[in-house]
Formats: C-alpha cells, sequence, structure tokens
C-alpha cells in the first residue's frame, strides 16, 4: 500500500492506494504521523479512498488512532471516495458516526472551509 | 467435495498473500464481489489474530485449511500460539488485550459480521483454531 501525502494550507490530504491491513497500517501511521509532527499548520486531515481497495479492523485502529490526534490539535477528519466494503469495514467500527464522510477531495475541501 | 491446506510462517507479508489465495479457491462458488470481500476479511482478521496475538510478532506457524462443500466454504485457520483465556470475552465488540497497539477489539465482531458461522476453540498454552463458513449464491441471497 502506498500512501501519498498532499498539504494545502490547513489541510492535509492522505491519499491510499492498495490494501491496509495489520502489514501496510503502519505505513500509513508513520507517514502522516511524522508530517503532522513536523507541521504545527495543519488542522484537518482528509482520507481518500478512492484507491483503496481492501481494508480490515486494522484500519479502524490506525484511522482512529489519527482522529484522536487530530481531534486533539482542533482540527476535523473527512473521508472521502468511500468504497462499499471499506465503508461496511468503518461502519462496524463505529467510525462513521464520528467522521463525516464526502463523496470527492474537493467537496471535502469545501465542506471543511 | 474440493479442499486445500496452506502453510505459511506467521509473518505480517503473509496476510495478503493468505487473502488472495483464499479468494482464488471461494472464486469457483462464483461469488460476487462483495461476498469475496468478506470473505477475504474474516481471513485475515483470523490470520492477523495469529500473528499479533497468539506468537506476538515472535516466530510461529499458521496453517489454513479450506473446504468447498456444495454452495459452502468453510475456512479453518490454526496456530500453536499463546491461546485464548476467556473466549466469550475475546468475541466482545471492543473487547482488546492490546489498545496500546491500537487495535479496536472488532476482529471478531467482523468475522461473525461476515460469514455465517464462526466457531472459536483455544487452549491456552497451546493455541486456537478459527472455524469459519458461508453459504454462496442463492440460497444466500434469498435469506436476505
Ligand atoms: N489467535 C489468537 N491467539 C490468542 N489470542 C487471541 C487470538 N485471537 C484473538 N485473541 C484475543 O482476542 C481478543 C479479541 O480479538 P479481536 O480480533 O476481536 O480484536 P483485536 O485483535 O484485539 O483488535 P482488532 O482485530 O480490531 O484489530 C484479542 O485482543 C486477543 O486478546
Ligand atoms: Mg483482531
Amino acid at each position: 500500500m502506498q500512501v501519498q501525502l498532499i498539504r494545502r494550507k490547513k489541510n492535509l490530504i492522505a491519499r491510499f492506494r492498495g490494501e491496509l491491513d495489520h502489514h501496510t497500517s503502519e505505513i500509513f501511521r508513520k507517514t502522516v504521523d511524522k508530517e503532522l509532527a513536523k507541521n504545527d499548520q495543519v488542522q484537518n486531515l482528509i482520507l481518500n479512498m478512492a484507491n483503496l481497495t481492501f481494508m480490515d479492523s486494522s484500519g479502524i485502529g490506525a484511522i482512529l488512532g489519527r482522529y484522536k490526534q487530530v481531534k486533539a490539535r482542533g482540527g476535523r477528519v473527512i473521508i472521502c471516495g468511500l468504497k462499499t466494503h471499506n465503508k461496511k469495514i468503518l461502519e462496524i467500527g463505529g467510525l462513521l458516526k464520528i467522521i463525516p464522510v464526502c463523496s470527492d477531495e474537493s467537496k471535502a475541501i469545501a465542506s471543511l472551509d | 467435495m474440493n479442499y486445500m491446506m496452506l502453510e505459511v510462517p506467521a509473518r505480517s507479508e503473509n496476510e495478503s498473500f493468505v487473502r488472495v489465495v483464499i479468494a482464488a479457491f471461494a472464486a469457483r462458488l462464483d461469488p460476487t464481489l462483495e461476498e469475496l470481500n468478506e470473505v477475504k476479511t474474516a481471513v485475515s482478521e483470523a490470520v492477523t489474530n495469529s500473528i499479533l496475538h497468539a506468537y506476538e510478532d515472535d516466530r510461529g506457524v499458521i496453517k489454513i485449511n479450506a473446504f468447498l462443500n456444495d454452495r459452502q466454504l468453510t475456512i479453518e485457520i490454526y496456530d500453536t500460539g499463546k491461546g485464548i483465556e476467556d473466549i466469550a470475552k475475546a468475541r466482545e465488540p471492543l473487547f482488546t488485550s492490546k489498545p496500546e497497539l491500537e487495535r479496536s477489539g472488532m476482529g471478531f465482531t467482523i468475522m461473525e459480521n461476515f460469514m455465517d458461522e464462526v466457531k472459536i476453540e483455544s487452549i491456552p498454552g497451546k493455541g486456537t483454531a478459527i472455524k469459519m463458513s458461508k453459504s454462496f449464491g442463492r440460497a444466500v441471497k434469498n435469506n436476505h
């Protein structure tokens, strides 16, 4: 799995490509945490899952962990490009009750402005 | 009846490999993409648990047997790791013995959601067996 990071002012966009499981969740954690630690200006996190082809419970824990950090610095998390399967996993994990979902990145950015 | 057997070292890079093998095996029942994703996830949960909890990232072997019988797929996942003391507790949503590793305690809940039946057999100090099954096709869809 790859995680591409794009910073747009206060917003950090993480674009997933591949499969998010126990083995690959470490990549997601490290990439995002490094950027959050480095950049105080970053407030919000947008998770683009349009090219995320698989997720299991490891994704729930990893996303919740980033959510807590972003919330602690007063920011918001938004998920976009959610596929049916990934949606099921996040729903079971209770994440859709706390994290809003948008259809695509530009809508996510607009909703943060 | 058709069957397959697989044995892999308990290393996290094998999680995706086992998912792909099981998906290829299950493909003979002509499952929908959604059903296939559910099976892959359930397998991923059990294999990850063996790596993370049974062997605690130390050396070990995971055995995976799968059977096709009519429209039904049965998968068995065995480890010889530390075992589960309290199976009822382990099954509870949100219960995890490793919150420090950002585990959510939803693995068994996901297996139960995605498979028709999930059995857990475990002996502390000896190991754990997860046996789960799912039927595909018309019979299942009529039930929904
Ligand atoms: N194969 C196993 N060997 C030993 N203990 C296990 C095994 N599988 C599960 N457990 C125990 O059962 C608990 C619950 O498992 P479950 O998969 O539901 O949650 P988790 O693995 O802790 O978190 P998540 O799966 O959401 O990342 C684990 O925390 C662990 O204590
Ligand atoms: Mg688990």
